[in-house]
């Protein structure tokens, strides 16, 4: 068995076989994030002894006879999770040297199953970001070219699997943190409804917004993760009292009998030929598997944009005051407590951020509240009743998870223009549904040499992630778009 | 400006055109195992800093949980006040830059509090019974605690650093605000203490000033008697006793009254009580007025509270105090002082009891608080926890009413069932220590000790009053103390005097 | 709306960021460019629609009140800037809260 380019599925089987160790697969992930990480740059920190640690008590486990969902997977974890005894950036320079004193409940799950813990990925700034570009501690390639972005702000997460050096690996997704990085780097990215898992741990930026979810390079592999991990916590008030039904042994082959439903109001046709074309096949392809295509309407999607700057930036706002200088992070002295505060925000956090806070603050200001943020939560309500209008009519819908495949560094300097790339997975974040992102092909963008991946993005009503993920893998397997991309960054010695 | 730097002095006339209008803010804090939102633990002292966790220590990707038990308090002591339970409820945040305030904003109810409304009934030192309304009552978490370092007096003004402490971080606290109601410092104390009294009754708290579990704020106007609108009025804050919040309100009033009636105004502000010196400082202008921008707490969800669940609760109210109170002034009779220290002695519930078995209560009331609250002070447990039942107490009373016994003899075998339990009656049988009342038998008993004590006798005769007394001691010590003492004296006067 | 310039100095100082004067002019423009494109949010009606403080339906989720061990000082101050005899040190503090 080939480590690195085995599927999770593979490994936890292998392992529970005793074909291979633990310990083994931990050696081998190690060299491979060595040999690649210097191009990809996918890594903020490495943790290769905690990963022989862990191997170390999986084995032992194993041998005495006990059954691990992930025995021995190595898995990534985005950089705005807590992982006792191991640095947690966030991609900022206010945390750049903090150590988490314990372990958020989602990836303490994980561990618990059975993963080894590769490392720390690199991310945008507090989640902030569509591109990775708002790290502070680092850059992050786009594994099918390294002159684009892989995506974000879980750009790390994604790239660590599109590049073969993760199986699995952790994302975040706020307003499309996942799917969106997933789709630029040709995995699939999946976001579980908002309450499945739980944001113990989980460096808070939108609160009413978060959610943890997987990468992998097959359906399959995100359903393992996301079984081992969904479930109510007693740590997160948020995390919803729902028996979370396993979707990893339930995966379709076809959709016979399901209704997806294509939006009106996100249509391909202006995104330029190709990537019309792309999305036309894969509505195509899931006629093909038996599903029906129905149109459905979300007039009030296109507020999406307009409310997720409003609502995220204000709780985000109120999530970041505790980065003080006071207590862990970053201290800028002052000659008073008030000009500390000052000079540590201003130096610890990038422009992203700042710009944030600011809309932020303003919307939740005294004068502006009612106009911004209680309009802007009145907006989210429609958008949600608008998809609940649309289930009725479907069991799925289906759209593109972004407008274009990945860009290049630096495209995008108007802050505006970047917020546009989440335009078709922020509705879906504000109805708190699930959703992922699954490759459906790949186009040469504007400008571009190769072809650059593209995926779709499917999302269902709430809660339904056994259908969700059952349907995806359907598509995957009768299409397998991933596999006909090769990357750039060096897979195998 | 302080009082030292007042030009008019506040005659007695003066002061008489003028009413003081005082509302009080109070933040008392909750008695649980754990604090608000995480498992540590709720408890005053420790080194600093051994009682967090990475929730109350606002680390990131923490996340707050509600305590039950906080909930259940706060809505309990609504009820006790009469407030209106909502039957939905949420948190708020509430936005604030602060060294002891981990997260930097506070979880707080801002529109949607757990009570509403409510009447804090209170008594002043007279018995006369008064009432304030309260506007809510508000659950939120409480802050760390910061020491200031470098200045003389460990205050902030002058200090070079501070030192902050979180173990306080995350403590539950109830937000009480009344209306401003109260037109003296005599019945804001009279407020205070029944808030205090009402909540040590029902369990929510310990509510003791001098280990932070009641802090209080009181806002301050005045305006000439007669007139409809409100002066302006300044907040005092650094009370540390109820006779300190005496004393400041009393000073504010003061110095309100000395500026409006020497033409000045009144400036709108905070100002911080100096207890030692017994003046306040200005803290800041409260025109500065703070822009918390509140919104719903994101992470956590609402609370919907059910008509059951609200009928549960009132039905673990105990007695209230002021409802006791006024009974025990009315009803039964008691003096303001009798009732005031049976029911902050903990001794109502035992008293209750006693009268129920039949004994009068101004008796009862005396019996419970002189001779044996005595006898459990220097034994040192509660009443409740002795030998001595309430019904047991009411038959000695009842003995001692029909003066079947006199008041030596009761005090005696009070003293006996105290040690072993028992009842008096049955003593008292057993052991013949019924009084004599019998005229000719207490003449036989005077006719001795007059024999032995002819000087005495003299002594008395020639204009010492004294000597009576002796008298009467004797004949009670030959009776074995049970001669009816009045009828002693009587006798022996009459035969002294013939 | 979109036409009031946001008062940057004022909203930063409420959030506690420092900003030089190129960045409240740069924000400056941002913050209003975005504020007129979330300005058309004005045209949506909202009128008989409740807000969504949160999209799940969760109620009355709280905890027993059992004592959970935290963390030892140790853990806790191990991150502290500036850490003095057991307490978390800030300089002077030069205002007294509300």
């Amino acid at each position: 068995m080939d480590v690195t380019t085995a599927t999770a599925r593979e490994i936890a089987s292998a392992v529970a076989a005793k074909s291979i160790s633990a310990g083994e697969i931990a050696e081998a992930t190690i060299a491979q994030v060595a040999r690649v990480d210097g191009e990809l740059g996918a890594y903020l920190t490495t943790t290769p002894e905690l990963m022989r640690e862990h191997a170390a008590r999986v084995d032992a486990r194993i041998a005495a006879g006990e059954t691990l969902p992930l025995a021995g997977v190595p898995i990534a974890i985005k950089d705005n999770m807590c992982v006792r005894g191991t640095r947690t950036t966030c991609g900022s320079k206010i945390l750049e040297h903090w150590v988490a004193p314990y372990t958020g409940t989602a990836v303490q799950r994980l561990l618990d199953a059975g993963a080894l813990p590769i490392g720390k990925t690199n991310m945008d700034e507090f989640a902030m970001g569509s591109s990775c570009e708002n790290s502070a501690l680092g850059v992050t390639r786009n594994p099918y070219d390294p002159g684009r972005v892989p995506g974000g702000s879980s750009g790390g997460s994604a790239a660590a699997v599109g590049g073969f050096a993760a199986t699995v690996s952790l994302g975040s997704d706020t307003g499309g943190s996942i799917r969106e990085p997933a789709a630029f780097c040709n995995v699939v990215g999946f976001k579980p409804t908002y309450g499945r898992v739980s944001r113990y741990g989980l460096v808070a930026f939108a609160s009413s917004l978060d959610q943890i979810g997987p990468f992998a390079r097959t359906v399959e592999d995100a359903a393992l993760v996301y079984d081992a991990m969904a479930g109510k916590d007693p740590h997160d008030a948020t995390s919803v009292d729902i028996p979370v039904e396993s979707t990893a042994d339930h995966l379709r082959t076809d959709l016979r009998g399901l209704r997806v439903g294509i939006v009106k109001e996100f249509a391909t046709s202006d995104l330029g030929a190709e990537i019309d074309a792309c999305y036309r096949t894969a509505y195509a392809d899931l006629e093909r598997l038996g599903a029906e295509l129905v149109e459905v309407e979300l007039p009030t999607a296109k507020y999406g944009l307009a409310t997720y700057y409003l609502i995220a930036p204000a709780e985000c706002s109120s999530n970041l005051a505790r980065f003080d200088g006071v207590r862990y992070g970053l201290r800028v002295d002052g000659a008073d407590v008030g000009e500390m505060y000052e000079k540590t925000r201003a130096a610890g956090f990038g422009p992203e951020v700042k710009r944030r806070i600011l809309i932020g603050t303003y919307a939740l200001s005294s004068g502006y509240y009612d106009a911004y943020y209680v309009k802007a939560q009145k907006a989210r309500t429609k958008i949600a009743a608008d998809f609940a209008r649309a289930f009725e009519k479907c069991d799925l819908i289906a759209s593109p998870a972004a407008s274009t495949p990945a860009f290049g560094f630096n495209a995008k300097s108007d802050p505006v223009a970047m917020y546009l790339m989440d335009y078709y997975t922020i509705p879906v974040s504000l109805a708190g549904l699930p959703s992922l992102s699954v490759p459906c092909g790949a186009v040469v963008p504007e400008g571009g040499t190769h072809p650059m991946p593209m995926g779709l993005q499917l999302a269902s009503p709430l809660f339904s992630e056994r259908l969700l993920l059952g349907a995806a893998h359907a598509y995957e397997i009768a299409t397998k778009h991933a596999e006909k991309l090769a990357p750039r960054v060096a897979v195998t010695p | 400006m302080s009082v030292a730097e007042r030009d008019l002095v506040v005659t007695p006339e003066i002061r008489a055109k003028y009413e003081v209008v005082i509302g009080i803010e109070c933040h008392v804090e909750l008695k649980t195992a754990s604090k608000m939102f995480c498992g540590c633990r709720n408890t005053f002292g420790g080194e600093p800093n051994t009682n967090v966790c990475p929730v109350c220590l606002a680390m990131p990707g923490a996340l707050p949980v509600p305590n039950v038990l906080a909930i259940e308090h706060m809505i309990r002591a609504g009820l006790a006040f009469g407030a209106a339970i909502p039957a939905y409820s949420k948190f708020d945040r509430k936005n604030y830059f602060y060294p002891d305030m981990p997260k930097n904003y506070q979880i707080s109810q801002y529109d949607m509090p757990l009570t509403q409304g409510g009447i804090v009934r209170y008594w002043l030192p007279d018995g006369t019974v008064r009432e304030a309304a309260l506007t809510r009552i508000h659950l939120e978490e409480d802050t760390g605690k910061s020491t200031h370092a470098g200045s003389a007096d460990g205050r902030i003004a002058g200090s070079t650093y501070s030192l902050v402490d979180f173990n306080r971080a995350g403590v539950p606290l109830m937000e009480c605000v009344s209306e401003p109601d109260l037109r003296s410092a005599d019945e804001a104390v009279g407020y205070l203490e029944a808030l205090k009294r009402t909540f040590v009754a029902l369990g929510v708290s310990d509510v003791k000033m001098e280990e932070g579990s009641l802090r209080c704020d009181a806002n301050v106007s005045v305006r000439l008697r007669g007139a409809t609108e409100y002066g302006t009025k300044a907040e005092i804050k650094n009370m540390n006793s109820f006779r300190s919040v005496h004393r400041a309100i009393e000073s504010e009033a003061e110095r309100q009254i000395a500026i409006v009636e020497g033409g000045g105004r009144v400036v709108q502000e905070t100002r911080g009580w100096d207890e030692a010196a017994g003046v306040s400082h200005s803290m800041r202008s409260k025109e500065q007025a703070h822009d918390y921008r509140y919104f719903p707490e994101p992470d956590l969800v609402p609370m919907e509270i059910t008509e059951e669940r609200i009928a549960a609760l009132r039905a673990t109210l105990p007695a209230l105090p002021i409802v006791r109170f006024e009974r025990y002034t009315g009803e039964l009779g008691l003096s303001v002082a009798a009732a005031a220290q049976l029911i902050d002695g903990g001794l109502a519930d035992y008293f209750d009891a006693t009268v129920d078995a039949g004994a009068p209560p101004a008796a009862a009331a005396n019996i419970v608080l002189a001779d044996l609250s005595r006898l459990a002070n220097e034994a040192g447990i509660a009443v409740s926890e002795s030998h001595v039942s309430p019904a047991a107490l009411a038959e000695l009373v009842a003995l001692l009413e029909a003066k079947t016994i006199n008041s030596k003899i009761g005090k005696d075998v009070l003293g006996r069932i105290w040690r072993e339990g028992g009842s008096p009656k049955t003593i008292v049988e057993a052991e013949g220590l019924a009084q004599v009342s019998d005229p000719s038998a207490v003449a036989g008993f005077v006719d001795e000790v007059l024999a032995a004590n002819a000087q005495s006798a003299a002594d008395f005769r020639a204009g010492k009053e004294n000597a009576l007394k002796f008298l009467v001691g004797q004949v009670m010590k030959n009776s074995r103390g049970k001669a009816n003492p009045v009828l002693v004296e009587q006798v022996l006067r009459e035969r002294l005097t013939s | 709306m979109a036409s009031d310039r946001i008062d940057v100095p004022h909203v930063a100082k409420l959030a506690r960021l420092a900003l030089t004067p190129d960045e409240v002019e740069r924000f400056g423009g941002q913050l209003a460019s975005l504020l007129t494109f979330v300005d058309e949010l004005r045209e949506l009606d909202t009128e008989s629609v409740a807000a969504t403080a949160q999209v799940i339906e969760s109620r009355n989720v709280v905890r027993p009140d059992t004592v959970v061990p935290g963390l030892s000082r140790e853990d806790a101050l191990a991150g502290a800037p500036a850490a003095q005899i057991g307490f978390f040190r800030v300089p002077k503090i030069i205002a007294a809260a509300d």
